[in-house]
Protein backbone atom coordinates (compact mmCIF):
# COMPACT_ATOMS: atom_id res chain seq x y z
CA UNK A 1 0.00 0.00 0.00
CA UNK A 2 2.77 2.48 0.87
CA UNK A 3 4.55 2.06 -2.52
CA UNK A 4 1.22 2.74 -4.26
CA UNK A 5 0.63 5.96 -2.30
CA UNK A 6 4.17 7.24 -2.87
CA UNK A 7 4.09 6.49 -6.60
CA UNK A 8 0.61 8.00 -7.06
CA UNK A 9 1.59 11.21 -5.23
CA UNK A 10 4.82 11.44 -7.23
CA UNK A 11 2.93 11.04 -10.53
CA UNK A 12 0.36 13.64 -9.43
CA UNK A 13 3.17 16.06 -8.50
CA UNK A 14 4.90 15.61 -11.87
CA UNK A 15 1.57 16.19 -13.66
CA UNK A 16 1.02 19.38 -11.65
CA UNK A 17 4.50 20.63 -12.53
CA UNK A 18 3.88 20.04 -16.22
CA UNK A 19 0.52 21.80 -16.28
CA UNK A 20 1.28 24.79 -14.00
CA UNK A 21 -0.24 28.02 -15.29
CA UNK A 22 -3.36 26.47 -16.82
CA UNK A 23 -6.07 28.05 -14.64
CA UNK A 24 -6.97 29.90 -11.46
CA UNK A 25 -7.25 27.33 -8.60
CA UNK A 26 -3.75 28.10 -7.39
CA UNK A 27 -2.06 27.83 -10.77
CA UNK A 28 -4.20 25.01 -12.15
CA UNK A 29 -7.64 24.62 -13.71
CA UNK A 30 -10.12 22.18 -12.15
CA UNK A 31 -10.09 19.84 -15.18
CA UNK A 32 -6.30 19.53 -14.97
CA UNK A 33 -6.50 18.72 -11.24
CA UNK A 34 -9.08 15.95 -11.85
CA UNK A 35 -7.13 14.52 -14.80
CA UNK A 36 -3.91 14.64 -12.75
CA UNK A 37 -5.51 12.78 -9.87
CA UNK A 38 -6.91 10.07 -12.15
CA UNK A 39 -3.60 9.64 -13.98
CA UNK A 40 -1.70 9.60 -10.67
CA UNK A 41 -3.83 6.73 -9.36
CA UNK A 42 -3.44 4.85 -12.65
CA UNK A 43 0.36 5.36 -12.57
CA UNK A 44 0.46 4.19 -8.97
CA UNK A 45 -1.40 0.98 -9.79
CA UNK A 46 0.76 0.12 -12.80
CA UNK A 47 4.27 1.06 -11.59
CA UNK A 48 4.11 0.67 -7.79
CA UNK A 49 6.76 -2.06 -7.80
CA UNK A 50 9.32 -0.10 -9.83
CA UNK A 51 9.86 3.10 -7.87
CA UNK A 52 10.04 1.42 -4.44
CA UNK A 53 11.55 -1.88 -5.48
CA UNK A 54 13.59 -2.33 -2.31
CA UNK A 55 10.86 -1.22 0.12
CA UNK A 56 13.20 1.49 1.30
CA UNK A 57 11.62 4.90 1.93
CA UNK A 58 14.65 6.99 2.93
CA UNK A 59 14.35 9.34 -0.05
CA UNK A 60 10.77 10.43 0.81
CA UNK A 61 12.15 12.36 3.80
CA UNK A 62 11.67 16.08 2.90
CA UNK A 63 14.92 17.03 4.65
CA UNK A 64 16.90 14.78 2.30
CA UNK A 65 15.08 16.23 -0.73
CA UNK A 66 15.86 19.78 0.45
CA UNK A 67 19.54 18.89 0.86
CA UNK A 68 19.46 17.31 -2.63
CA UNK A 69 18.11 20.54 -4.19
CA UNK A 70 20.70 22.56 -2.26
CA UNK A 71 23.43 20.16 -3.42
CA UNK A 72 22.56 20.61 -7.10
CA UNK A 73 22.35 24.41 -6.92
CA UNK A 74 25.48 25.30 -4.93
CA UNK A 75 28.37 22.75 -4.61
CA UNK A 76 27.65 20.71 -7.71
CA UNK A 77 27.17 23.73 -9.96
CA UNK A 78 30.35 25.39 -8.66
CA UNK A 79 32.38 22.23 -9.31
CA UNK A 80 30.81 21.89 -12.77
CA UNK A 81 31.68 25.48 -13.69
CA UNK A 82 35.25 25.15 -12.47
CA UNK A 83 35.74 21.87 -14.33
CA UNK A 84 34.21 23.27 -17.52
CA UNK A 85 36.65 26.19 -17.47
CA UNK A 86 39.45 23.66 -16.94
CA UNK A 87 38.39 21.60 -19.97
CA UNK A 88 38.00 24.75 -22.06
CA UNK A 89 41.61 25.63 -21.16
CA UNK A 90 42.74 22.13 -22.18
CA UNK A 91 40.84 22.25 -25.47
CA UNK A 92 42.71 25.40 -26.44
CA UNK A 93 46.19 24.47 -25.18
CA UNK A 94 46.04 20.64 -25.71
CA UNK A 95 47.88 20.26 -22.39
CA UNK A 96 46.49 16.80 -21.43
CA UNK A 97 47.67 13.70 -19.55
CA UNK A 98 44.77 11.24 -19.90
CA UNK A 99 44.52 7.99 -17.97
CA UNK A 100 42.09 5.64 -16.23
CA UNK A 101 42.42 5.68 -12.44
CA UNK A 102 40.81 3.62 -9.70
CA UNK A 103 38.74 5.57 -7.19
CA UNK A 104 37.64 4.19 -3.84
CA UNK A 105 34.53 5.53 -2.14
CA UNK A 106 33.04 4.78 1.24
CA UNK A 107 29.44 4.96 0.00
CA UNK A 108 27.47 1.79 0.55
CA UNK A 109 24.02 2.15 -0.99
CA UNK A 110 23.21 1.77 -4.69
CA UNK A 111 21.64 5.23 -4.86
CA UNK A 112 24.71 6.83 -3.30
CA UNK A 113 27.05 5.15 -5.78
CA UNK A 114 24.72 6.16 -8.61
CA UNK A 115 24.78 9.80 -7.52
CA UNK A 116 28.56 9.79 -7.07
CA UNK A 117 29.15 8.19 -10.51
CA UNK A 118 26.85 10.69 -12.21
CA UNK A 119 28.39 13.63 -10.37
CA UNK A 120 31.85 12.48 -11.48
CA UNK A 121 30.65 12.06 -15.06
CA UNK A 122 28.94 15.45 -15.20
CA UNK A 123 31.96 17.37 -13.97
CA UNK A 124 34.00 17.47 -17.17
CA UNK A 125 37.51 16.10 -17.20
CA UNK A 126 36.31 12.87 -15.57
CA UNK A 127 34.13 10.05 -16.95
CA UNK A 128 33.09 6.99 -14.95
CA UNK A 129 34.01 4.10 -17.25
CA UNK A 130 33.25 1.03 -15.13
CA UNK A 131 32.45 -0.09 -11.60
CA UNK A 132 33.75 -2.96 -9.51
CA UNK A 133 30.55 -4.66 -8.37
CA UNK A 134 32.07 -6.20 -5.24
CA UNK A 135 34.01 -3.33 -3.68
CA UNK A 136 32.03 -0.45 -5.28
CA UNK A 137 35.28 1.05 -6.61
CA UNK A 138 34.90 3.28 -9.65
CA UNK A 139 37.16 3.34 -12.71
CA UNK A 140 37.38 6.94 -13.83
CA UNK A 141 38.90 8.31 -17.02
CA UNK A 142 40.62 11.52 -16.01
CA UNK A 143 41.77 13.99 -18.66
CA UNK A 144 44.60 15.31 -16.51
CA UNK A 145 46.19 12.83 -14.10
CA UNK A 146 48.48 14.91 -11.83
CA UNK A 147 52.18 14.46 -12.51
CA UNK A 148 53.76 11.66 -10.49
CA UNK A 149 50.45 10.13 -9.39
CA UNK A 150 49.90 7.75 -12.35
CA UNK A 151 51.39 4.82 -10.42
CA UNK A 152 49.20 5.44 -7.37
CA UNK A 153 47.03 2.37 -6.83
CA UNK A 154 43.81 3.85 -5.42
CA UNK A 155 42.52 7.42 -5.24
CA UNK A 156 40.07 8.56 -2.57
CA UNK A 157 36.81 9.93 -3.96
CA UNK A 158 37.13 13.47 -2.58
CA UNK A 159 40.48 13.99 -4.35
CA UNK A 160 38.63 14.42 -7.66
CA UNK A 161 36.90 17.62 -6.55
CA UNK A 162 38.49 20.96 -5.76
CA UNK A 163 36.33 23.25 -3.64
CA UNK A 164 33.60 21.10 -2.07
CA UNK A 165 33.68 17.61 -0.61
CA UNK A 166 30.88 16.23 -2.81
CA UNK A 167 31.03 12.61 -1.49
CA UNK A 168 30.21 13.77 2.05
CA UNK A 169 27.24 15.75 0.71
CA UNK A 170 26.06 12.62 -1.13
CA UNK A 171 26.48 10.58 2.06
CA UNK A 172 24.25 13.05 3.87
CA UNK A 173 21.61 12.77 1.13
CA UNK A 174 21.56 9.08 0.30
CA UNK A 175 22.67 7.19 3.38
CA UNK B 1 18.28 48.74 -23.60
CA UNK B 2 16.82 46.78 -20.71
CA UNK B 3 18.92 45.01 -18.12
CA UNK B 4 17.02 41.82 -18.88
CA UNK B 5 18.15 41.88 -22.51
CA UNK B 6 21.77 42.13 -21.39
CA UNK B 7 21.35 39.20 -18.97
CA UNK B 8 19.71 37.05 -21.65
CA UNK B 9 22.41 37.92 -24.19
CA UNK B 10 25.09 37.06 -21.60
CA UNK B 11 23.55 33.63 -20.91
CA UNK B 12 23.20 32.88 -24.62
CA UNK B 13 26.77 34.03 -25.26
CA UNK B 14 28.20 31.76 -22.51
CA UNK B 15 26.15 28.85 -23.86
CA UNK B 16 27.26 29.34 -27.45
CA UNK B 17 30.92 29.76 -26.44
CA UNK B 18 30.92 26.47 -24.50
CA UNK B 19 29.09 24.64 -27.30
CA UNK B 20 31.69 25.97 -29.74
CA UNK B 21 34.51 24.78 -27.47
CA UNK B 22 32.88 21.36 -27.42
CA UNK B 23 32.99 21.20 -31.22
CA UNK B 24 36.60 22.38 -31.24
CA UNK B 25 37.56 19.70 -28.71
CA UNK B 26 35.82 17.04 -30.77
CA UNK B 27 38.06 17.96 -33.69
CA UNK B 28 41.32 18.37 -31.78
CA UNK B 29 41.44 15.63 -29.12
CA UNK B 30 43.25 12.37 -30.00
CA UNK B 31 41.06 9.42 -28.89
CA UNK B 32 37.53 8.30 -27.99
CA UNK B 33 37.60 9.12 -24.27
CA UNK B 34 39.15 12.57 -24.47
CA UNK B 35 36.81 13.43 -27.34
CA UNK B 36 33.88 12.41 -25.21
CA UNK B 37 34.97 14.86 -22.52
CA UNK B 38 34.58 17.69 -25.00
CA UNK B 39 31.60 16.39 -26.93
CA UNK B 40 29.31 15.47 -24.05
CA UNK B 41 30.23 17.68 -21.13
CA UNK B 42 31.10 21.05 -22.61
CA UNK B 43 27.90 20.86 -24.63
CA UNK B 44 25.89 20.02 -21.49
CA UNK B 45 27.17 23.15 -19.81
CA UNK B 46 26.45 25.22 -22.94
CA UNK B 47 22.95 23.82 -23.26
CA UNK B 48 22.26 24.44 -19.56
CA UNK B 49 23.03 28.11 -20.09
CA UNK B 50 20.97 28.47 -23.29
CA UNK B 51 18.03 26.78 -21.50
CA UNK B 52 18.60 29.04 -18.49
CA UNK B 53 18.14 32.02 -20.80
CA UNK B 54 14.73 30.60 -21.81
CA UNK B 55 13.80 30.05 -18.14
CA UNK B 56 14.74 33.61 -17.17
CA UNK B 57 12.86 35.04 -20.14
CA UNK B 58 9.77 32.97 -19.30
CA UNK B 59 9.75 33.97 -15.61
CA UNK B 60 10.34 37.63 -16.41
CA UNK B 61 7.49 37.69 -18.95
CA UNK B 62 5.23 35.86 -16.47
CA UNK B 63 5.78 38.37 -13.68
CA UNK B 64 5.25 41.25 -16.12
CA UNK B 65 2.11 40.03 -17.91
CA UNK B 66 0.74 37.28 -15.55
CA UNK B 67 0.06 35.11 -18.58
CA UNK B 68 0.11 31.37 -17.88
CA UNK B 69 1.83 30.38 -21.10
CA UNK B 70 5.12 32.01 -20.04
CA UNK B 71 5.15 30.05 -16.77
CA UNK B 72 4.61 26.87 -18.81
CA UNK B 73 7.51 27.86 -21.06
CA UNK B 74 9.85 28.43 -18.11
CA UNK B 75 8.93 25.20 -16.31
CA UNK B 76 9.21 23.07 -19.43
CA UNK B 77 12.62 24.53 -20.28
CA UNK B 78 13.74 23.80 -16.70
CA UNK B 79 12.57 20.18 -16.92
CA UNK B 80 14.32 19.83 -20.27
CA UNK B 81 17.55 21.03 -18.60
CA UNK B 82 17.27 18.46 -15.81
CA UNK B 83 16.49 15.65 -18.27
CA UNK B 84 19.42 16.71 -20.44
CA UNK B 85 21.86 16.64 -17.51
CA UNK B 86 20.75 13.23 -16.20
CA UNK B 87 20.54 11.46 -19.57
CA UNK B 88 23.86 12.94 -20.70
CA UNK B 89 25.68 11.53 -17.68
CA UNK B 90 24.18 8.06 -18.07
CA UNK B 91 24.66 7.88 -21.85
CA UNK B 92 28.28 9.04 -21.79
CA UNK B 93 29.01 6.45 -19.09
CA UNK B 94 27.38 3.78 -21.28
CA UNK B 95 29.40 4.86 -24.32
CA UNK B 96 32.69 4.82 -22.43
CA UNK B 97 31.99 1.41 -20.88
CA UNK B 98 30.96 -0.09 -24.24
CA UNK B 99 34.07 1.38 -25.86
CA UNK B 100 36.37 -0.16 -23.26
CA UNK B 101 34.63 -3.54 -23.49
CA UNK B 102 35.01 -3.44 -27.29
CA UNK B 103 38.78 -3.19 -26.78
CA UNK B 104 39.28 0.48 -27.62
CA UNK B 105 42.22 1.50 -25.44
CA UNK B 106 42.83 5.08 -24.33
CA UNK B 107 45.56 5.81 -26.84
CA UNK B 108 47.80 8.42 -25.23
CA UNK B 109 47.43 7.36 -21.61
CA UNK B 110 49.70 7.57 -18.57
CA UNK B 111 47.91 4.72 -16.80
CA UNK B 112 45.04 2.28 -17.36
CA UNK B 113 43.99 0.63 -14.10
CA UNK B 114 40.85 -0.86 -15.67
CA UNK B 115 42.85 -2.98 -18.13
CA UNK B 116 44.88 -4.48 -15.28
CA UNK B 117 41.61 -5.28 -13.50
CA UNK B 118 39.70 -6.90 -16.39
CA UNK B 119 41.89 -8.37 -19.17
Amino acid sequence: MIPFIITALFGFFIYLVFTAGSGNIGLWSSSELIAGGALGILTGIVTRNFLCRKRNYRMVNPFRLAVLACYIVIPFFVEMTKANLDVAYRVITMNIRPGIIRVHSNLKTDFGIFMLANSITLTPGTITVDIDEKTHDLYVHNINVPTGEESKEVFQDHELFTYFNLPSWIRRIAE
Amino acid sequence: MDAIVIILALFLLIGVIFNGLGVLGLLRFPDLYTRMHAATKATTFGSVFTSLAVVVFGLWSYFRTVDGQFLTLAIHAFIATLALAITNAVSSHALARAGHKMGIKPMPAVCDKLEEFSP
